[in-house]
């Protein structure tokens, strides 16, 4: 069975870091299983954790009134669940719900930032690293906001 | 030229490429809001003979004439079959056509997908919408020769769950060995599928980025950003194919209204190697 700090390095966000910085990293997290439906945070809540999915698949919804949950993107293993922790004022801005049974390696996010705030390196390290997942997830949401298959085929 | 030559004797020999055969809707099925599939057979009783990504120019009488990918499986070549999504005058005159009604039908015309040159690689299929149907062919081909390849991987990108192509024959596909992964721009709690664009299945996708033959077909940007996806991964541009549309009105090269760069998609298209592609995609006036 894999140790915390393997299971951290295998995550693309935090792949290639030093082991000592894996095993800081490590010593903020904790494994939790979810069931299906279980909300991981809702949104105006403080984003006090942040997740690494190890096993089933989450969703990010947002919920509008007389219309019920919207689901903007769906998160599998090896992806990070939540970016809300790492900027003030630090709360949700979406709901997070497992849509199947779910593991995932739950982040204490205060310790994390505290680790960040004692070690300038490691908070760069892990700054760049999120904020290239950031700049993935606009570029995508970007893309899904053109709408490209309603307008796919030239009108003949 | 080849093309002019085989025109020309077409001519004196038969009715010649520019010419409709009917052809008799002898089924229908609703796959959207605003798309069915029609099956139609050759009033002369005689096969269509197409390989996979070849498109004909289809007609309801009347209204105009479009091409169409043939979304059918190129082992039945008696079925001639086509989705079609109905967006102008032509199109929802061939989706308004009832069993029993003939439609005029041309070609089939254009390049083919390259399911020959695949020998023991694997194949990432990559559709957008309704980019879906002109691969349909492609992966009924490569199921077929499933023992020389390695892994068929289909992402296939759409709008909302209900907007899906094929929802139950995918299913089927999966069992047969092809591995599909979907994703939708938006859904609603009940879907648990993915959410999010097609480009994120690229790096969900397992694949051997050096020995793979990747497809794509579907809105132009979507193929763009795929295209970016794939080559982030480590896939070779000059591996990676991809079918364009244009104004394809002739079907055989003549009137020119389909020219892309020194190309016409009508007659070197619409399958491209991306490679070849690129520069002329570069040009927006193009």
């Amino acid at each position: 069975m894999k140790g915390l700090d393997e299971l951290i390095a295998d995550a693309a966000v935090f792949a290639g870091l030093d082991t000592r910085w894996l095993e800081l990293i490590a010593s903020c997290a904790r494994n939790e299983h979810v069931s299906a439906g279980e909300y991981l945070f809702y949104e105006g809540q403080p984003a006090d954790r942040f997740f690494l999915i190890r096993r089933g698949r989450a969703t990010l919804e947002v919920h509008a009134p007389g219309l019920g949950p919207k689901v903007i993107e769906t998160f599998e293993e090896g992806e990070v669940v939540g970016w809300s922790w790492l900027f003030k004022p630090y709360r949700w801005q979406f709901d997070a719900r497992a849509n199947s049974p779910t593991s995932v390696v739950a982040f204490d996010a205060a310790c994390l930032r505290g680790k960040c705030e004692a070690d300038h390196e490691l908070g760069y390290q892990l700054m760049q690293r999120f904020a290239s997942a950031m700049l993935e997830r606009l570029q995508a949401t970007r893309l899904q906001l053109l709408d490209v298959y309603g307008h796919d085929r030239i009108s003949v | 030229m080849a093309m002019i030559g085989s025109v020309s004797e077409a001519r004196l020999d038969g009715p010649g490429p520019m010419v409709p055969e009917p052809f008799g809707v002898v089924a229908k099925h609703q796959d959207t809001v605003d798309t069915w599939t029609l099956t139609l057979e050759a009033r002369s009783g005689d096969p269509l003979e197409f390989a996979p990504g070849q498109f004909t120019m289809l007609s309801a009488g009347g209204a105009g004439e479009v091409p169409i990918s043939i979304s059918g499986d190129p082992g039945r070549p008696e079925l001639l079959v086509h989705t079609v999504r109905a967006v102008g005058l032509a199109t929802r005159a061939i989706c308004d056509a009832e069993p029993g009604r003939v439609l005029g039908v041309r070609g089939p015309f254009g390049t083919p997908w390259p399911v020959d040159e695949i020998e023991g690689e694997d194949v990432i299929v990559a559709a957008g919408g309704i980019g879906l149907a002109p691969l349909r062919p492609v992966l009924l081909e490569l199921l077929a020769r499933l023992d020389r390849l390695g892994r068929i991987v289909l992402l296939y990108g759409g709008r909302s769950p209900d907007q899906l192509l094929y929802p139950d024959e995918l299913a089927e596909l999966a069992a047969r060995g092809l591995e599909v992964l979907i994703t939708v721009d938006s859904a609603g709690p009940e879907w648990l599928g993915h959410v999010g664009v097609v480009t994120q299945l690229v790096g969900r996708a397992a694949f051997d980025p050096t020995r793979v033959i990747a497809m794509a077909c579907g809105p132009e940007v979507m193929m763009r950003f795929t295209v970016a996806a794939l080559a982030n991964r480590g896939v070779p541009i000059d591996r990676i194919y991809a079918s364009m549309e244009r104004n394809m009105q002739c079907g055989i090269g003549h009137c020119g209204h389909c020219q892309l760069g020194p190309t016409l998609v009508c007659r070197d298209g619409p399958v491209y190697r991306w490679s070849e592609l690129q520069p002329w995609l570069a040009i927006r006036e193009l």
